[in-house]
């Protein structure tokens, strides 16, 4: 009884001490084309949509654009080198604060002009100043020379990650836009369909199966290759494709909203725009292939300070103008 | 025919009887329930329980499914408690007989028709009869409250009694009892009216889904008080109920028992009055303080009394034949372990968190924090439990090796499990997200190793006892006998009192 008890320990121990251990940015996968447009945007018209878990009948009064896709790494460079050019952002020291702690971090970064401080309990002020965008540090997916950035080809078009709130805000603002309030993305996420007093909890419909997202365990065409640690996946895999990469096989189901969006369930979390009064953490939604599938029902969210970084956090952004 | 109704009545009217059946309920409700998350969905376990048992899943009802699932499994922890309490405690019989069969029904209805309204469609007959089920249980716990009445002078202890007393005989660990029964109905009936504003003002949530939200309504405040003080009074029940069991007395006692009592009423005042009040916390912390001295005194007493009981027989003990002595039981003394362990990955934590608040949660985004907080009371919930099994097992008579093997694997892989689980809901203390994965995927198979290693051996325990209902001559029956012994002597001693008290009353008038 004893050996049975001590071998079942030491096995356990083996098969832990077996477990790879890369890590994120250790991974470099093969390029994908996903056949899907970074570039394009869908309008979601003004109308009533089901809005959280409760399905609560809301409101928005106003038609809007929002991207088909979370912004990709190579729009992301573009993005650097064309604000780097123009004086609106630089390379440098920033010092970051988050709650009473306070550090210094090498990155981009550029102005924000602070949010409104209501002085309630625990209200952290977000002071205007120069904010740190994206740090230079292991598993951003950008090489630059200077204050050049080319994207890492195999990571070219997946989502871009390591940005702070303030650096996805800063995005969306230099092309006229602007992150996505929650009503914004949940309507974009989930159509208008009601079905059993409910509205769709995944953008694609009611179930989830693994072919229809990238989450935590769900097999993916990277997990398969790497491990359960998985990886992000290129924008607009989940479109019904069938990949062949490395002799492995993935056949994916068509996964986009009501609406044609992307990855509004799983791959990463997105940044939102709201500013919650008295925190001001800033909020996220969609779930990452970080996250079990519970996490990626359309209303589920996540929050963080917007000085927080990392990679499994996205962002897309909508405009009012329909161009 | 006979020999079923034989094992019913086992089952169903002794204490350990009915003890093993709210076990079973909850070992087979987690057994089964257990599939449905973490690694079993991995293995693609919970699309062969869902379509087998043919559950509806709606992903919007998921919370108020979960919720349902706790309600179910609290209901039976609850009845494992009462009738540890009114075997332990002195009562009339007709008492206990009354508070245990009401409590039984109660707790099976809930479970029963809790699941079947929260799985298997919302079929709303089934949840009113959950409400009827959890209305039993309260009743029971009505019942209970007026049983265990201290100031019933003919429970008031003698002068020389080495257990907490007032001058007059006042029996404080009495009062303890039911202080904490009356403090769970207040806080059941927190929840229960909570509850009845349910869309009406009121939705479904789990408190650690909103714990960042700048606002909270009064009726979410009222659910995270009732959620967090109905846990917190579970443990409190089964720290007395291991008191009686180690015969917890003397000078510790003495202190112990009057700080008890203030702690559960300043504990379920502060858990209460988060309603209203926004300094509520400091008042918690001092009933929590209050509240776990009484504990610290039960573990050094219960440890001291397991040291003197094991070295009785050597004139000059040595440092390791006292440890032996101490390590000698592992249910008698895991008891108090697990309540000390618990400092380590559940109070420890806590404390830790409130400190650093402002650079930890402003730093961490909200599902590393949520981690925390769900990791926090998992683990004290299965301490709990873990201790329901150590005296449990002790009631069944585990004995020898088996005593041996049971009791150390519950404690050493529930605290692997426990410890591994506090490591990970910390993890971004010391790694950061690119290198987690080695560590991730270390602690959670020493999660589900010794999670997994606990479920074996309740699993094998279980097994023994079903097995043993087969024989004519089992465990059942010499526990069910011994249990009708005590009752029949009680009883016998109650009448006997009962004559005196009429005699007297006779004697009075004819004078």
């Amino acid at each position: 009884m004893k050996r049975i008890f001590l071998s079942l320990i030491f096995i356990a121990l083996a098969a832990t001490a077996c477990q790879p251990t890369t890590n994120i940015s250790a991974i470099t996968p093969p390029y994908i084309d996903t056949g899907v447009d970074p570039e394009a945007w869908v309008t979601v018209p003004a109308g009533d949509f089901p809005y959280g878990q409760e399905s609560h009948l809301t409101s928005l009064d106003y038609d809007y654009q929002i991207m088909v896709t979370d912004v990709t790494v190579s729009q992301y460079a573009e993005y650097l080198n064309s604000a780097l050019a123009s004086g609106d952002i630089y390379s440098g020291d920033f010092t970051v604060e988050a709650g009473e702690q306070v550090w210094t971090e090498k990155g981009v970064g550029g102005y924000y002009p602070g949010d409104p401080f209501q002085g309630g309990r625990h209200e952290e002020k977000i002071k205007a100043g120069d904010h740190l965008f994206l740090p230079f540090v292991e598993g951003v997916r950008l090489n630059h020379s200077g204050d050049v950035f080319t994207p890492v080809p195999e990571y070219a078009n997946h989502p871009m990650t390591m940005v702070t709130w303030f650096g996805a805000n800063a995005y969306c603002q230099y092309y006229g836009g602007r992150l996505p309030l929650a009503a914004e993305w949940e309507k974009a996420a989930r159509g208008i369909k009601i079905s059993n007093d409910d509205g769709l909890p995944f953008p694609w419909g009611e179930e989830i199966h693994r072919n229809n997202a990238n989450y935590y365990s769900s097999f993916d065409l990277f997990e398969k290759m790497y491990g359960k640690l998985g990886n992000t996946t290129p924008v607009g895999f989940y479109n019904g494709r069938t990949y062949t990469v490395d002799g492995l096989t993935y056949q994916t189901l068509d996964s986009a909203s009501p609406y044609g969006l992307y990855d509004m369930a799983g791959n990463v979390w997105q940044w939102l725009g709201d500013d919650l009064p008295y925190q001001h953490y800033r909020y996220m939604r969609g779930g990452s292939f970080y996250s079990y599938e519970v996490d990626l029902r359309v209303w589920k969210e996540n929050s963080a300070g917007p000085q927080f970084y990392s990679p499994q956090v996205g962002f897309r952004c909508v405009r009012y103008e329909v161009k | 025919m006979q020999a079923l109704k034989k094992r019913l009545a086992y089952l169903f009217t002794s204490t350990r009887g009915l003890t093993l059946v709210a076990i079973s309920a909850v070992s087979l409700v987690t057994a089964i329930w257990g599939t449905l998350s973490g690694p079993m969905v991995e293995w693609g376990i919970r699309d062969i329980t869902v379509k087998v048992l043919g559950m509806d899943l709606t992903q919007a009802a998921r919370e108020g499914r979960i919720i349902m699932l706790y309600h179910t499994i609290a209901m039976a922890i609850l009845a494992i408690e009462v009738y540890f309490i009114t075997e332990s405690v002195p009562m009339k019989r007709n008492q206990q007989v009354m508070i245990n069969g009401i409590i039984s029904v109660g707790y099976l209805t809930a479970m029963i028709f809790g699941l079947l309204f929260g799985y298997f469609g919302h079929n709303y007959a089934f949840h009113g009869l959950f409400l009827v089920g959890q209305s039993l249980v309260f009743f029971s716990g009505i019942l209970l409250a007026a049983a265990l009445w201290p100031w019933n002078k003919e429970y008031y202890l003698p002068q020389d009694s080495p257990y907490a007393k007032t001058k007059k005989g006042f029996d404080w660990e009495r009062a303890a009892f039911f202080t904490m029964a009356v403090a769970t109905l207040l806080s059941a009936t927190w929840g229960a009216v909570t509850g009845s504003f349910w869309s009406n003002g009121h939705e479904t949530f789990l408190a650690e889904d909103l714990i960042r939200h700048p606002d909270h309504t009064a009726l979410q405040k009222a659910i995270i008080g009732h959620l967090h003080i109905m846990l917190s009074l579970t443990a409190v029940a089964i720290t007395l109920i291991v008191g009686r069991w180690l015969d917890f007395k003397g000078k510790l006692h003495q202190w112990a028992m009057p700080l008890m009592n203030l702690g559960i009423i300043v504990l379920t005042a502060g858990a209460l009055s988060v309603v209203w009040l926004e300094w509520a916390h400091t008042i918690i912390y001092g009933g929590a303080v209050l509240v776990m001295i009484p504990a610290l005194f039960y573990v050094i007493y219960s440890w001291d009394k397991l040291i003197k009981d094991g070295t009785a027989d050597i004139e000059k003990p040595t440092f390791f034949q006292k440890l032996a002595a101490l390590l000698r039981d592992p249910l008698k003394f895991g008891s108090g372990w697990q309540m000390v362990f618990m400092n380590f990955t559940v109070s420890g934590v806590g404390i830790f968190m409130a400190v650093k608040l402002d650079e930890i949660f402003r730093v961490w985004p909200a599902r590393e924090e949520r981690i925390t907080l769900t990791g926090h009371w998992h683990i004290l919930a299965a301490l709990i439990a873990t201790i329901i099994l150590f005296y449990y097992a002790d009631l069944s008579g585990l004995k020898g090796k088996v005593r041996k093997w049971f009791g150390w694997t519950v404690i050493i892989m529930s605290d692997l499990a426990f410890a591994s689980a506090t490591v990970f809901s910390m993890k971004r203390l010391f790694v950061d997200e690119f290198s987690q994965q080695p560590l991730v995927n270390t602690t959670m198979l020493a999660i589900d190793f010794g999670l997994g290693a606990i479920l074996v051996a309740l699993a094998i325990f279980l097994v023994w006892r079903l097995y043993d209902l087969f024989l004519k001559n089992g465990e059942w029956k010499k526990e069910f006998m011994n249990e009708k012994r005590s009752n029949a002597e009680a009883e016998l001693e109650e009448q006997k009192r009962k004559m005196e008290e009429l005699k007297a009353t006779l004697e009075e008038i004819s004078q």
